[in-house]
C-alpha cells in the first residue's frame, strides 16, 4: 500500500511553527536555575512532536537536529542539568536554526547546511559540558544468541509457550500470534491441557494453555522472536532449533564453518539491523513539490458553533416566512412585517459571525515581541520589560499578517532608541529597567495598537535640526509640536545619530507609515521629552466590510466612508471663497477648507446641482487633512462589502473599491486621501 | 471491519494514522490526547487503540492504564506510538497492559503490518 505522504506535510509545517513558538515562549519564561517541570515539559514536549513527525514525514536532518535538543531538554527536565542563560540562549538559537530549517523544507528550497552544523555543534558543545555520564546509557540490550551446537541446516523450529495466566489482559491473542507463526512456515500447533482447572475453578479471563509449537522451514530466529517480543516477560518460551539429520554425519571442516556462519549471519544482521533499519526508514526525497498550500485558517470551534447556530434561527425564519407566504391575506401584514424584520436581523448576525470567523487574536503578533526584547535588551545590556495588553483583541486575518513588520520596526525602535541604558535612566531618577507597553484595544470600528515607552523621550529641537539639515523643511518653517513630531515619518529622516544593527538601517518611519496607510490605518506619535513617547496605530477591524455613507451625484451613487465623515452641511454663499491656485474653499469654524467637487472630479454630467449652494457639502478628514466633498444628496448608511477595483479592473486613483448595492447596481468606494490628492493637482 | 482509536495531539501525525488505517477499510475516530480519548472509548466501543505517548492532558502509558481498568477494554489490543525504543519505555507500556508498539519514525506499511498482527 503506498500513501503520499506529502498530503500530510502542510499540515505537519503549521503545527511544527505552531510547536516552535511554544518552544520559543517558554524558553523565555524559564527561570534561570530553577527547574520548572512543567514550563520544561511544554517545550519538551513540542520538539518531541517535532522529532516524530519529522522522522515519519522523512525530513531526517530535522529529526537528527531535534534529537540533540531533545535530549538537552531532557537532561534539564530530569534535573541532570541546570537551567543556565547560555543553555538556553543556546536552545533559543535552535529554535531559529529549525524554523529556517523547516521554512526551507516547506520552500522546496536547500537547507543552510552552515547555519545547521554551526548550531548542532553549539548544542553539542552545550551537552558534552557538564554532561552525566548516565547519558550513555545504552537503549537496546544486547540481544541474545542462540546459535549454539549448529552443526546442520536448520529445517525448522521447535517453541514451547506457556503464557503466564494473565496474558489475555494486555490485548494479547496467542491465536493471532500462531496465525503470524503460520505464515513464516508450515506450523503445527498442539495444545496442552493439564493446566485446566476445574469448571468451578476456571477464570475465563485467565490463560490456562499452553502450547507446543512445530515450525517447518528455514526461518531466521529473528523473526520468531519478534513475534514473541511483546510477551516473552508474560510466558516461558523455549525456542529449539531442529536440524536436517541427514547432514550431520558428513559434513567436512569447511562446511561446518560455513553453516555456522548461516546460522549467525541472520541473528547477528538482526542485532545490526534494529537501530539502522529505524534510521534508513525515512525517505531520502527531498520533498521540492511541498509546495505552498492555500492559506488556512485555524478557527475556534466556538465561532463555528455560533455560525451553525445562525443559519439555524435563520431557517426557522425562513420556514415562518413561506408559511404566511402561502395563503397570504391582508390581515397577516403585521406578521410578515415581524418576520422580515427578524429576517434582517439573522441576516446581519450571520454576517458578523462569519465576519469573526476571520478574526484573529492580535497575540499572533504580539507573541514574538518577549524573544524581541528579551534579544536586543541582552545585546545592547539594557534592562527591560515589555508588557502586552489586550492580547486577545481580534482583528482580521490580513491585518495581523501585515501589521506584523511594521509593528516590529516600531518596537525595535523603542528598545533601541527609546530606552536608555540603565546608568542614564538612573541618573535621570527612573526606575533602572524600562518599560515597553504593547497595548491593542477596539475603538469604534477600528483597532488601536499603541506601543509606549518610559523612555528619553522625542527631542523637538534635534528633530527640527536634524530636518533642516537634511533638507527637509525650510530653516524658519513654523510648526506646530504634531507636525514636528511627523517629521520622523519623512522619507530620509533616522534620529539615531549612530546607525546600530538593531534599528536605523535608514528604511524606517516612512515604510512603516506606508505600510499602515495601505492598511487603510494612520499612525501617530505623542512624546514628551524625557518621560517616554507612544506611537499609536488605527487600523479598521476588518478589510472586507465597510460602514459607507451612500451620497448621490447626478445618476452615480458613491460610498464615502463613515469614519472619515466629520459633518455635512448646505454652504451659504458668504462662506465662500476663491483662492488663486488653490480653487475654493470655505469657511468652517475659521478654517478655509478646500471644495472638491464630486462631478468635476468623476465627470459626472448628470450633476443635479452645479452651484455649491445648491448642493450639499460633506466634510471629510484623511491623512490629517480636512476637505468638504461637493455631492447632490446623502442617501443612507449602509455596511458595504469591498470588492476589489485593482484584481477586477485596474488601480483608479481616488477610488479604494467597489461594492453592490441592494438594487444591483454598482457603486465606488471613496479612498478620501487619494481624493484629496488628486484634487490638489 | 473493525473500529479503530487513533490518538495523537500532533495533527499530522494523526491524519497521517488515520488515512493510512481508512485506505486499509478500517474504521477511524480521531482523539487528541488521552482526556478525549477515554471520553470517546466509554461512549463508544473499539476493536483497538493506537495512540501517542508523550501527549498533553494524559499521556498514552496512562491513558493505556486507565482503558484496561475498564470492564469493556480488557482484552482490547492496544498499541502505542512512541520515539523512544528504549526497555524503560517499553517497559513501562507492558506494566500499563499495552498489547505492542510501533516505534516512530514509521511508514503506513509498517502501522498496518502492526495493526493487522493484533486484531488477526
Amino acid at each position: 500500500m503506498s500513501i503520499d505522504m506529502a498530503q500530510f506535510h502542510q499540515v505537519f509545517f503549521e503545527e511544527s511553527f505552531e510547536g516552535l513558538d511554544a518552544m520559543e515562549s517558554g524558553l523565555l519564561n524559564l527561570d534561570m536555575g530553577d527547574v520548572n517541570v512543567d514550563e520544561i515539559n511544554t517545550i519538551f514536549r513540542a520538539a518531541h512532536s517535532i522529532k516524530g513527525g519529522s522522522g515519519t514525514f522523512g525530513f531526517t536532518a530535522v529529526s537528527d537536529f531535534t534529537h540533540v535538543m531533545e535530549t538537552l531538554l531532557d537532561e534539564m527536565r530530569d534535573g541532570r542539568r541546570s537551567v543556565t542563560q547560555p543553555a538556553v540562549n543556546v536552545l533559543l538559537g535552535s529554535v531559529d536554526c529549525l524554523r529556517e530549517m523547516l521554512r526551507a523544507i516547506q520552500d522546496g528550497v536547500e537547507v543552510d547546511r552552515h547555519s545547521v552544523d554551526l548550531h548542532k555543534a553549539a548544542l553539542d558543545n552545550e551537552l558534552n559540558h557538564a554532561s552525566s555520564p548516565a547519558l550513555l546509557e545504552t537503549s537496546l540490550p544486547p540481544p541474545v544468541v542462540e546459535a549454539d551446537g549448529a552443526d546442520g541446516q536448520i529445517s525448522g523450529w521447535s517453541i514451547a509457550f506457556s503464557p503466564h495466566l494473565h496474558l489475555l489482559k494486555t490485548g494479547n491473542e496467542p491465536v493471532r500470534m500462531f496465525r503470524e507463526l503460520a505464515s513464516l512456515g508450515d506450523l503445527r500447533v498442539r495444545a496442552d491441557l493439564q493446566g485446566v482447572p476445574d469448571l468451578y475453578d476456571l477464570d475465563p479471563e485467565e490463560c490456562h494453555l499452553s502450547w507446543k509449537l512445530e515450525l517447518e522451514g528455514d526461518v531466521p530466529l529473528n523473526e520468531i522472536d519478534e513475534i514473541f517480543d511483546w510477551v516473552e516477560d508474560d510466558c516461558d518460551l523455549a525456542k529449539q532449533p531442529v536440524f536436517a539429520a541427514r547432514d550431520a554425519y558428513a559434513e567436512p571442516l569447511p562446511d561446518d564453518w560455513k553453516a555456522e556462519s548461516d546460522v549467525q549471519a541472520p541473528a547477528a544482521a538482526s542485532v545490526a539491523a534494529l537501530p539502522t533499519m529505524e534510521s534508513k526508514q525515512p525517505k531520502k526525497e527531498e520533498p521540492k513539490a511541498a509546495a505552498k498550500g492555500s492559506s488556512s485558517i485555524r478557527v475556534d470551534t466556538g465561532k463555528i458553533d455560533t455560525l451553525i447556530n445562525m443559519v439555524g434561527e435563520l431557517v426557522i425564519t425562513q420556514s415562518m416566512l413561506s408559511l404566511i407566504g402561502e395563503h397570504f391575506e391582508l390581515s397577516k401584514l403585521d406578521q410578515l412585517k415581524n418576520g422580515l424584520s427578524q429576517l434582517e436581523r439573522h441576516t446581519r448576525e450571520l454576517q458578523e459571525s462569519v465576519m469573526n470567523i476571520r478574526m484573529m487574536p492580535i497575540s499572533f503578533v504580539f507573541s514574538r515581541f518577549p524573544r524581541l526584547a528579551h534579544d536586543i535588551s541582552s545585546k545592547l545590556g539594557k534592562k527591560i520589560e515589555l508588557k502586552l495588553v489586550g492580547e486577545h483583541t481580534e482583528v482580521d486575518k490580513t491585518v495581523v499578517e501585515l501589521l506584523s513588520d511594521p509593528l516590529v520596526h516600531l518596537v525595535r525602535n523603542s528598545l533601541d532608541h527609546g530606552i536608555e541604558m540603565p546608568e542614564a535612566r538612573l541618573a535621570a531618577g527612573k526606575p533602572e529597567t524600562g518599560t515597553v507597553t504593547l497595548e491593542a484595544y477596539h475603538r469604534g470600528g477600528n483597532i488601536v495598537i499603541e506601543v509606549t515607552d518610559d523612555g528619553k523621550g522625542l527631542d523637538k529641537e534635534k528633530l527640527r535640526a536634524k530636518a533642516v539639515e537634511k533638507g527637509l523643511i525650510e530653516p524658519d518653517a513654523v510648526l506646530t509640536d504634531k507636525q514636528t513630531y511627523e517629521l520622523i515619518f519623512m522619507p530620509g529622516f533616522s534620529t539615531a545619530e549612530k546607525l546600530t544593527d538593531i534599528s536605523g538601517r535608514g528604511v524606517g518611519m516612512d515604510v512603516v507609515r506606508r505600510n499602515i496607510q495601505a492598511l487603510g490605518g494612520n499612525i501617530e506619535i505623542i512624546s514628551t521629552l524625557g518621560k517616554g513617547s507612544t506611537i499609536s496605530i488605527h487600523l479598521p477591524l476588518t478589510l472586507a466590510i465597510l460602514d459607507g455613507q451612500s451620497v448621490a451625484v447626478g445618476d452615480e451613487t458613491y460610498i464615502v466612508p463613515l469614519g472619515s465623515i466629520i459633518e455635512s452641511l448646505n454652504i451659504k454663499e458668504d462662506r465662500l471663497n476663491r483662492v488663486v491656485g488653490k480653487g475654493e474653499t470655505f469657511l468652517l469654524r475659521g478654517q478655509y477648507l478646500p471644495i472638491i467637487r464630486m462631478h468635476e472630479i468623476f465627470k459626472v454630467v448628470s450633476a443635479r446641482h452645479t452651484k455649491l449652494t445648491e448642493g450639499l457639502l460633506v466634510v471629510v478628514e484623511g491623512q490629517g487633512v480636512r476637505c468638504g466633498l461637493f455631492v447632490d444628496d446623502l442617501l443612507g448608511q449602509q455596511q458595504v462589502v469591498i470588492k476589489s477595483l485593482e484584481a477586477n479592473y485596474r488601480r483608479v486613483e481616488g477610488v479604494s473599491g467597489a461594492t453592490i448595492l441592494g438594487d444591483g447596481s454598482v457603486a465606488l468606494i471613496l479612498d478620501i486621501p487619494g481624493l484629496v490628492r488628486l484634487a490638489n493637482q | 471491519m473493525a473500529t479503530i482509536l487513533a490518538v495523537d495531539d500532533s495533527a499530522s501525525m494523526r491524519q497521517m494514522v488515520s488515512f493510512t488505517l481508512k485506505g486499509a477499510g478500517y474504521v477511524v475516530v480521531e482523539a487528541v490526547d488521552g482526556v478525549d480519548a477515554l471520553n470517546k472509548a466509554k461512549a463508544q466501543a473499539f476493536d483497538c487503540v493506537v495512540t501517542d505517548v508523550n501527549m498533553p492532558n494524559k499521556d498514552g502509558i496512562s491513558l493505556i492504564k486507565d482503558l484496561r481498568a475498564l470492564p469493556n477494554y480488557k482484552f482490547t489490543p492496544m498499541l502505542m506510538l512512541t520515539t523512544e525504543s528504549g526497555m524503560d519505555k517499553k517497559q513501562q507500556g507492558k506494566d500499563a497492559g499495552a498489547t505492542g508498539w510501533i516505534v516512530k519514525p514509521f511508514n503506513p506499511d509498517q502501522l498496518l503490518k502492526t495493526i493487522k498482527k493484533v486484531l488477526g
